[in-house]
């Protein structure tokens, strides 16, 4: 695709500024913003992975991988306010999944050793990780606001801080990663994956993306167990202290 | 013989050393305006909440030095909304052994609602009971765990005069039976009136006054008379 064919799709961001314009909805500032920063990060992305292949330097290829983490850590951590450490907790939890997945991959020699492979895959990993942090913490922090009168409850009974927050971890973690196994579900049915379509309408034989497809699917899946999991185990302690006392969520009050 | 004293005892800019004791196997009711600092004092009671300074013992003991999962059984908490976990009556009164893996006999569950006079059946769900069941509800399930003090806090402030007045009624008869020590926190200075041998006035994170309800209406303080008047103070 030619620069001149990519100036010509921008009518495709007409079409929903017309829209937005004609029944005021107020959003033409943010999709010409989105626009602009989709093209810009995308393009900057672009020349970055050119280099990156190009030069084929696993310390380019660490940096790019951490680039992405530092990203996706900043993303979380404001859905994250009131949960003491959060930051900290996103960031170990993007870099294990990272390792956890990349190590059974190239070390069971599913892909190889190649930057063009391990920094798209290691995007969709990270992304997933990010998507399923927020999703989590989302819900996992309405739960508790909710439940704040049985977590005390069950405190008040004898019972642990793992026992009396149980039914809000575990009903967030469900909830985060119903909709990565609905969408599995009907995969293929209702619509192409995006890797997939990419790889087709890049020229690739159907059935090598469909097998470059699944293997992304069931790293997702792990992705979306892992983080909800992991950011979930390590984020409830911070709502109690030692004593088994329930802080609850803390949020910093604004300065004014 | 006291079983609870407080000695000294703040929490952040809620309680201002506090001082005082509770005797064992009475009714004590904790009076006192909003913001007074009575819920803060309760949950002090059964370690939910650990004072800033000062120290509270339980028969002698300081509460720092005990196994607060431990005190927690034995110091039983009715809370005002009676919050209860999504299931059946059952699933609710077994709570408090379904925590740690046991579980209580039905045989034990139906006399424990027979006690606070519930005639719910075991399998019923308990968003379909009324304020008053869940009230009773909430006070069998402390009783699971025979608590040697039970904290009431406003236990029944929505409910309507009827369903008062037989609350009050059950936690007089469960205290005359089990001679439980009841620590009981009540907006309604007449309802501290009739079911109080004890009585703690807090106001603004102070204990102002404490004895029996008798010594309080005859104390000379100015603002333990104004409250008792019912005026604003």
């Amino acid at each position: 695709m030619s620069y001149l064919q990519l100036a010509t799709s921008l009518i495709f961001i007409l079409i929903p500024l017309v829209l937005a314009r004609t029944l005021r909805l107020g959003l033409e500032k943010d999709i010409i913003i989105a626009t602009i920063r989709s093209i810009v990060q995308l393009l900057i992305i672009g020349y970055i992975l050119t280099f990156v292949f190009e030069n084929g330097s696993p310390i380019f290829m660490l940096l790019m991988i951490l680039l992405m983490i530092g990203a996706a850590t900043l993303n979380v951590i404001r859905k994250g306010d009131g949960i003491p450490g959060i930051q900290w907790i996103i960031l170990f939890t993007l870099i294990a999944v990272e390792a956890l997945t990349m190590g059974i991959l190239l070390g069971l020699q599913i892909i190889p050793f190649e930057a063009q492979q391990v920094i798209p895959i290691s995007g969709m990993v990270i992304g997933n990780c990010m998507i399923l942090s927020l999703l989590f913490l989302n819900k996992f922090k309405d739960e508790v606001e909710r439940s704040d009168e049985v977590i005390e409850l069950i405190l008040s009974l004898g019972g642990d801080a793992k026992t009396a927050i149980d039914t809000s971890l575990k009903g967030a973690i469900r909830t985060s990663m119903i909709p990565t196994i609905e969408a599995q579900k009907t995969m293929g049915l209702v619509q192409l994956p995006g890797m997939m379509s990419g790889l087709i309408i890049g020229g690739a034989d159907p059935m090598e993306a469909v097998l470059y497809q699944l293997l992304i699917l069931f790293l997702i899946l792990t992705t979306a167990a892992m983080a909800s999991v992991l950011v979930g185990f390590l984020s409830y302690r911070r709502l109690f202290n030692e004593k088994a006392q329930f802080i609850g969520l803390t949020y910093k009050k604004k300065d004014t | 013989m006291s079983i609870l004293t407080f000695h000294e005892v703040s929490y952040q800019h809620i309680l201002h050393e506090i001082t005082g004791e509770f005797r064992e196997g009475v009714i004590t009711t904790l009076v006192g305006p909003s913001g007074a600092g009575k819920s803060t004092t309760l949950k002090h009671i059964n370690g939910l909440i650990s004072p800033d300074r000062g120290e509270i013992c339980f028969r002698g003991e300081p509460l720092e030095q005990m196994d607060l999962l431990e005190v927690r059984k034995r110091i039983g908490m009715a809370f005002q909304s009676a919050p209860m976990i999504p299931g059946t009556v059952y699933d609710n009164i077994n709570l408090p052994k379904s925590i740690f893996g046991e579980s209580l006999p039905r045989e034990e569950a139906k006399r424990l609602l027979q006690q606070v006079d519930l005639s719910v059946e075991l399998e019923r769900t308990v968003k379909d009971l009324s304020g008053g069941e869940r009230s009773r509800l909430g006070i069998a399930r402390t009783l699971v765990n025979r608590p040697d003090v039970l904290l009431l806090d406003e236990i029944t402030a929505s409910l309507d005069y009827r369903m008062v007045q037989e609350i009050e009624k059950l936690i007089l008869d469960l205290q005359q039976e089990l001679q439980t020590t009841i620590i009981w926190i009540t907006h309604d200075l007449e309802q501290a009136k009739r079911v109080s041998d004890d009585v703690w006035f807090l106001k603004d994170g102070r204990l102002i006054e404490s004895g029996a309800f008798k010594e309080l209406a005859s104390s000379d303080q100015a603002e333990t008379q104004a409250f008792l008047k019912g005026e604003s103070i």
